[in-house]
C-alpha cells in the first residue's frame, strides 16, 4: 500500500504547488518541442531506448533460450561451472570494465551507436535470461519431449515444439525482466553515449534532472513518459512473472 | 545469486538422468557437442564482451596509471590493493555501502514479505492489486532517483509539505543536506523501488507452499506466528535465499541512484564504493587505484554471497 | 576474441592464465597507449567532433548558430557538436581520450593542469598568437594555460557576480550601496529576515560539488587569501581560509542563509532567488537572463546585479569560472580543430553573441555597440575580471576539490569546527599534491 502512495505524490504534486498553467505545457514541450529543444532530445531518448531495449530483449531471448535448454537438457562435462561462470559475471561492478569496453567499442566504430549499446548490454541481460529460463525448462516434465521425439522430432524441434509452448509463463517473465534490465541500464549508455543518436532515456533525463533541478514538473512529466513502456510491459506480464518464477526459479 | 542457482541447479541434476536411460558415453558426447553450439551464441554474447575488459582491468590494477592515455606506467604489484586498504576514505565508503545493503535488503525482505502476504490473499481485485504494485518497480532508476530527490526538496519538497501540514515538522527540513539522513534518504527510495521485485520472488514461494499444510498447521490450532515460523517460512528458505543475494549483489554495486540523487554528497555522506571507484578511475584519473578497487569490490561480494548462504544453510531451516 | 569464448567453455582457468600471460607479452602499455607517430595534424579538411557543454553560457542554439557561420567559410569542414552536462563533462573527456572521439573539447579553467599533464589535450602553444597574450584578458588566459605553456583558447571569461532583488532591498530602506561589502549584505539580510520578507534572504551553491568551492574561492578572495603559497602548498588553514569559512558557517547559524544550499547546485540557488524564495545571491553572469525569462522567473525586472560585495580586506576579486576549446590529444584533425577554434574564439564571434557569454578580447569591454547589449552585466562584470582569484592549479585538481568539498561541508553542518576541517582539508590534500 505504501507503494502507491509516493507515486500519488508525485503526480499531484506540480497540481499542488506549480500553478495550472504549467500542467500540461510540459507534454507540450515534450512533444512538439523543435529541433535543438528539450523535447527533441527526449523523443530521441525514446527512440533509443526503445531500439536498445527490443534489440536486447530479442537477441538475449534467443540466445538465452537455446543456452537454457543445454543446461536444463543436455548433460556434458562442465555443466555446473560453465553455468556458475555465467551466473558469476553477475558479480563484477560494470566500472570494472568501462574503459576497456569503450576502447573495443571504439575500436569497432560502435561508440555512440545504438548496436554498441545492445551489444553490452546484452551481456548484462543474457545471464540472467539463461537462470530464468534453465530452471524453468527443467520443471517441465522429460515424457513430453520423449513422445515427441519417438515421433522422430530432432531436439531442436522439440525445443520449438515442445518445450517453449510448456514453458509460457517462464518465457514471459524472462522477457519482462530483460526488459526492465535493459531500459533501465545505466553507466554503459552514460559512458557510452552522447549524441541523440544513440543517448538512452535515463542519461537524457539525467541531464534534465540537472538543468532544471527545481523545475520538478518537467522533469516529473518526462518521467512519467519514460515510466510508460516499462510499465505497461510490467503490467501486461507481471501475471506470469509469479508462476513463471514459482515453477522454475525459486523451486528449482 | 549464482550460488544459490547453481545449488537448485544441482539438486534437480539428477532429473535427467533418473527419467531418461541411463546415458552411455558416446551419448554423452554427442550432447556434450550439441550443448557446446545451443551454448556458443551466449558465450559469444557474454564473453565476448566482457573477457577482454576483465583481465585488461585485472593488470591495469597491478600498474600506476594515472591517465588513460598514459604511456609511461610503472608496475606497482600490489601497492594498489595495499593502498586501497590502506585509506580511510574507503574504508569509510565501505561501511557506508554495508549499512546501505543491510539496511536496504532487510527492509525490502520485510516489507517484501508482508507485501508477497497481501497479494497472496484471496482478495477479489488481485489482478490490480498487483498491478499497481509492479508500479514501483517498473519506473526507471533514473526516474524514481529524481522524483524522491524532488520528494525531499528543501523547498518545494512533498515530504516537507506533507510533514508540516500535518504539524509533524515545524519548519521545512533540508532532507538531503545532512549526510546520515541522506544516505537513509537514499536507501527509502532504493526500498520503494525493489520491495516490489522482492515481493514477487517471495509470492512465488509462498504460491509454491502446498494448502495442505496451512491445513495441517490449522488443525494443531497452531496460531498465525507459529504457523508463520514453523511453516511458511522454512518453505521460503529457497525464495528468500535468491533475494538475499541478487539484493546484497545489487545494493552493493549500487551507483545510478547515487549519481542521479546525491552525487556522493554532502559531506561524502552518499558515497559507496561503487561510486568511489568510479570517481577514483575516471574524476581522479587513478585507473590503476580505481581497478583495484573494481576487483575488491568482487571481492567482496563473492564473500558476502558465501556467508549468507552459509548462514542460511546451517540455520534449522534448512531446505537448501 | 571468438576463439577465447570457445575455450572457456573447456578450460577455464587454463584460459585465464594464458589469457593475462598473452597480454602480457604482446608488451604495449597496459593503458592500449601506443606512442606511434602517426599523422595528427590532417589537411585541415573533413569532419570534426566537438564536446560542449550544456548549461550556462553558450546555449545550444548559439553554438549550433556559430557552427553554421563557420561551415560556411570552411565548407571543407564539417562539424559535428556534442552536447553533455557540466557535471558529466570532465569524465567524458576522460573516458573517451584515448579513442580520440572528440577533436574540440570544452575546458573550465581547473582542468588544464590536470589534462596538460596527462597528455590528453593538444598543446598548441606554437599556434598560439603572441598578440592574443595582450589582447586577451589575463583571467580569460589562465584557463587555456598550465606551466607557461598553451593547451588552448579561452572561450568566454566567467565569473561569479552578486544579484539581489531590488524590491526586496528596497522595502527594507536599504541601497544597493549597502551592498558593497559582505557585511553590508548580512546587514541587509537581516532586516529583511525580520521583516518577514523571504525567510532565508541568502541561497548559496553549497552542494558537494565544484559550485561550492567556486563560492568558497570568492570569499577566500574578499578576506584577502589564496589558495595556495608561493610553493604551490595549500595554505587555507590560517587567517583568511578559516574566517571565510567561520564567516559562511555563521551565515547558516544565523538563519541568513538557507540551510538547504548544503544540497544547491547554481542552478538551484538561481531558481530559488527566481522563484522569489531569496533575496541575494552570489551567481554566474547567465543568471541575469533567467532572471527576466517570464517563462521561468517570477521577478523578472527585479533582478539587480553588481560586483560581488567585499570583504574586511576591501578587496573583491572574482572566481575565475572561466572556459577554454581545446584540441584532443588524438585527434587526427589537428589543423581543422584549430580552424574550428580560431573561429569560434574570434572577437567578432564572441561580440556576436555577447548576450550569453562574456568576451575574452579586452577591446569590446570599450566598444558601446557591444557593451550595450548587456549593459549590467558588462559594468559588474568588467571590474571582476581586472582580478580573479584562481582555484589551485593542480594536476590532481579533482581530488583535492573534492576534498575541500567534503570538508568545508564538515564544517558547515557543524561536524568539525572551521579551523579543524581546514586543517584537515590542507593536510589530506598537501599529501596528495605529493
Amino acid at each position: 500500500m505504501a507503494s502507491v502512495t509516493p507515486q500519488r505524490v508525485l503526480i499531484t504534486t506540480p497540481l499542488r504547488w506549480i500553478p495550472d498553467t504549467f500542467d500540461f505545457s510540459r507534454y507540450g514541450q515534450i512533444f512538439n518541442g523543435g529541433a535543438d529543444s528539450v523535447g527533441a532530445t527526449f523523443r530521441a531518448a525514446m527512440m533509443n531506448s526503445a531500439v536498445v531495449a527490443v534489440g536486447t530483449v530479442s537477441i538475449s531471448m534467443v540466445v538465452g533460450i537455446l543456452g537454457a535448454y543445454a543446461f536444463a537438457r543436455l548433460r556434458f562435462r562442465f555443466r555446473r561451472a560453465t553455468l556458475m561462470i555465467f551466473l558469476a559475471t553477475y558479480m563484477l561492478p560494470q566500472i570494472a570494465l568501462l574503459i576497456p569496453l569503450y576502447l573495443i567499442l571504439n575500436s569497432l566504430g560502435l561508440l555512440d551507436t545504438t548496436t554498441g549499446l545492445i551489444l553490452v548490454d546484452c551481456a548484462l541481460v543474457i545471464p540472467f535470461v539463461l537462470w530464468i529460463l534453465s530452471n524453468y525448462f527443467m520443471t517441465i516434465p522429460d515424457e513430453l519431449e520423449e513422445a515427441a521425439r519417438i515421433d522422430g522430432t530432432t531436439r531442436l524441434g522439440a525445443l520449438f515444439w515442445v518445450v517453449l509452448p510448456a514453458a509460457r509463463p517462464g518465457i514471459f517473465a524472462a522477457i519482462m525482466f530483460s526488459f526492465l534490465l535493459a531500459w533501465d541500464e545505466f553507466m554503459y549508455a552514460l559512458i557510452f553515449t552522447s549524441s541523440d543518436a544513440a543517448k538512452t532515456l535515463p542519461v537524457a533525463i539525467s541531464e534534465f534532472a540537472g538543468r532544471y533541478t527545481t523545475d520538478f514538473g518537467l522533469v516529473a512529466a518526462g518521467g512519467i513518459l519514460a515510466a510508460l513502456p516499462p510499465l505497461i510491459v510490467a503490467i501486461i506480464f507481471q501475471r506470469y512473472v509469479v508462476s513463471g518464477m514459482a515453477a522454475g526459479a525459486v523451486k528449482g | 545469486m549464482s550460488v544459490a542457482s547453481v545449488k537448485t541447479v544441482e539438486k534437480s541434476e539428477m532429473h535427467p538422468a533418473q527419467s531418461g536411460k541411463p546415458a552411455g558415453p558416446r551419448k554423452r558426447e554427442k550432447q556434450g557437442r550439441l550443448a557446446f553450439w545451443l551454448l556458443l551464441p551466449a558465450g559469444l554474447a557474454v564473453f565476448g564482451v566482457i573477457i577482454y575488459p576483465i583481465f585488461r582491468t585485472l593488470i591495469i590494477s597491478f600498474f600506476q596509471v594515472n591517465s588513460a592515455l598514459a604511456t609511461d606506467t610503472p608496475f606497482v604489484g600490489v601497492d594498489n590493493y595495499v593502498h586501497v586498504l590502506g585509506s580511510a576514505s574507503f574504508w569509510e565508503s565501505m561501511g557506508r555501502t554495508l549499512y546501505f545493503t543491510l539496511l536496504s535488503t532487510a527492509l525490502e525482505l520485510a516489507f517484501g514479505l508482508i507485501v508477497a502476504g497481501l497479494l497472496n490473499a484471496k482478495l477479489r481485485a488481485r489482478w490490480l492489486f498487483r498491478a499497481v504494485v509492479v508500479i514501483p518497480w517498473a519506473i526507471p532508476t533514473i526516474v524514481n532517483a529524481a522524483m524522491w530527490k524532488g520528494i525531499f526538496s528543501a523547498q518545494y519538497g512533498a515530504l516537507n509539505a506533507l510533514l508540516t501540514q500535518l504539524g509533524i515538522i515545524k519548519e521545512y527540513q533540508a532532507w538531503l543536506g545532512d549526510p546520515t539522513t541522506a544516505l537513509n534518504m537514499v536507501v527509502l527510495a532504493d526500498v520503494w523501488k525493489t520491495t516490489p521485485l522482492v515481493a514477487f520472488f517471495l509470492l512465488a514461494g509462498l504460491t509454491s507452499i502446498p494448502a495442505e499444510l496451512y491445513e495441517a498447521a490449522k488443525l494443531d490450532r497452531a496460531r498465525w506466528p507459529r504457523i508463520f515460523r514453523s511453516v511458511v517460512l522454512p518453505m521460503l528458505v529457497p525464495s528468500i535465499s535468491i533475494v538475499l543475494v541478487l539484493r546484497t549483489v545489487e545494493a552493493f554495486k549500487v551507483f545510478d541512484i547515487i549519481y542521479a540523487m546525491t552525487r556522493g554528497g554532502p559531506v561524502n555522506g552518499t558515497q559507496t564504493v561503487a561510486y568511489y571507484a568510479y570517481t577514483t578511475a575516471f574524476s581522479d584519473q587513478n585507473f590503476g587505484v580505481g581497478s583495484a578497487l573494481s576487483y575488491i569490490i568482487v571481492v567482496v561480494i563473492l564473500a558476502l554471497s558465501a556467508i549468507y548462504l552459509r548462514l542460511l544453510r546451517r540455520s534449522e531451516m534448512s531446505l537448501l | 576474441m571468438i576463439d577465447s569464448t570457445k575455450r572457456i567453455h573447456r578450460t577455464t582457468v587454463g584460459f585465464a592464465l594464458l589469457a593475462s600471460a598473452a597480454l602480457m607479452l604482446t608488451g604495449c602499455s597496459v593503458t592500449g597507449a601506443g606512442t606511434s607517430t602517426s599523422n595528427y595534424e590532417g589537411d585541415g579538411t573533413g569532419t570534426i567532433n566537438a564536446l560542449f557543454m550544456k548549461q550556462a553560457g553558450y546555449s545550444e542554439s548559439d553554438v549550433a548558430a556559430m557552427i553554421k557561420g563557420f561551415e560556411a567559410k570552411n565548407p571543407k569542414i564539417t562539424v559535428k557538436p556534442t552536447f553533455v552536462a557540466y557535471e558529466a563533462l570532465h569524465d567524458k573527456i576522460v573516458t573517451s581520450a584515448p579513442a580520440g572521439t572528440y577533436d574540440v573539447v570544452h575546458l573550465d579553467v581547473i582542468w588544464p593542469a590536470d589534462f596538460a599533464s596527462k597528455g590528453i589535450i593538444t598543446d598548441v602553444t606554437k599556434r598560439f598568437p603572441d598578440s592574443w597574450k595582450t589582447d586577451m584578458l589575463g583571467g580569460a588566459l589562465t584557463s587555456a594555460e598550465y606551466k607557461g605553456k598553451y593547451y588552448g583558447v579561452p572561450w568566454g571569461p566567467s565569473t561569479k557576480l552578486f544579484f539581489f532583488n531590488k524590491d526586496m532591498v528596497a522595502a527594507v530602506g536599504a541601497s544597493p550601496s549597502d551592498l558593497t561589502t559582505w557585511n553590508g549584505v548580512l546587514t541587509v539580510a537581516k532586516k529583511i529576515k525580520d521583516a518577514g520578507i523571504v525567510k532565508y534572504p541568502l541561497a548559496w551553491s553549497w552542494s558537494q560539488s565544484e559550485a561550492l568551492v567556486c563560492d568558497y574561492a570568492q570569499l577566500l578572495g574578499a578576506f584577502g587569501g589564496q589558495f595556495t603559497d608561493a610553493s604551490g602548498k595549500l595554505v587555507i588553514n590560517k587567517g583568511a581560509g578559516v574566517e571565510a569559512l567561520a564567516w559562511m558557517k555563521k551565515t547558516i547559524d544565523d538563519g541568513l542563509t538557507d540551510p538547504a544550499s548544503v544540497t544547491f547546485l547554481e542552478d538551484d540557488a538561481d531558481k530559488s532567488m527566481a522563484a522569489g524564495k531569496t533575496a541575494m545571491e552570489l551567481n554566474w553572469e547567465s543568471t541575469f537572463r533567467d532572471q527576466n525569462d517570464p517563462s521561468i522567473s517570477k521577478i523578472v525586472g527585479q533582478a539587480a546585479v553588481m560586483p560581488t560585495p567585499a570583504g574586511p580586506s576591501g578587496d573583491h576579486p572574482g572566481v575565475n569560472g572561466s572556459m577554454a576549446l581545446s584540441i584532443g590529444a588524438k585527434s587526427t584533425h589537428q589543423l581543422a580543430a584549430w580552424k574550428f577554434i580560431e573561429y569560434m574564439t574570434s572577437q567578432s564571434v564572441q561580440e556576436e553573441f555577447v548576450k550569453s557569454s562574456m568576451t575574452n578580447w579586452k577591446s569590446s569591454y570599450t566598444k558601446t555597440d557591444v557593451t550595450v547589449s548587456n549593459p549590467d552585466v558588462f559594468k559588474a562584470a568588467g571590474v571582476a575580471y581586472d582580478t580573479m582569484v584562481l582555484r589551485p592549479q593542480v594536476p590532481n585538481y579533482n581530488s583535492v576539490s573534492q576534498t575541500l568539498q567534503v570538508e568545508i561541508q564538515n564544517a558547515l553542518l557543524g561536524k568539525k569546527t572551521p579551523q579543524q576541517a581546514m586543517d584537515d582539508a590542507v593536510a589530506t590534500a598537501n599529501a596528495n599534491l605529493g
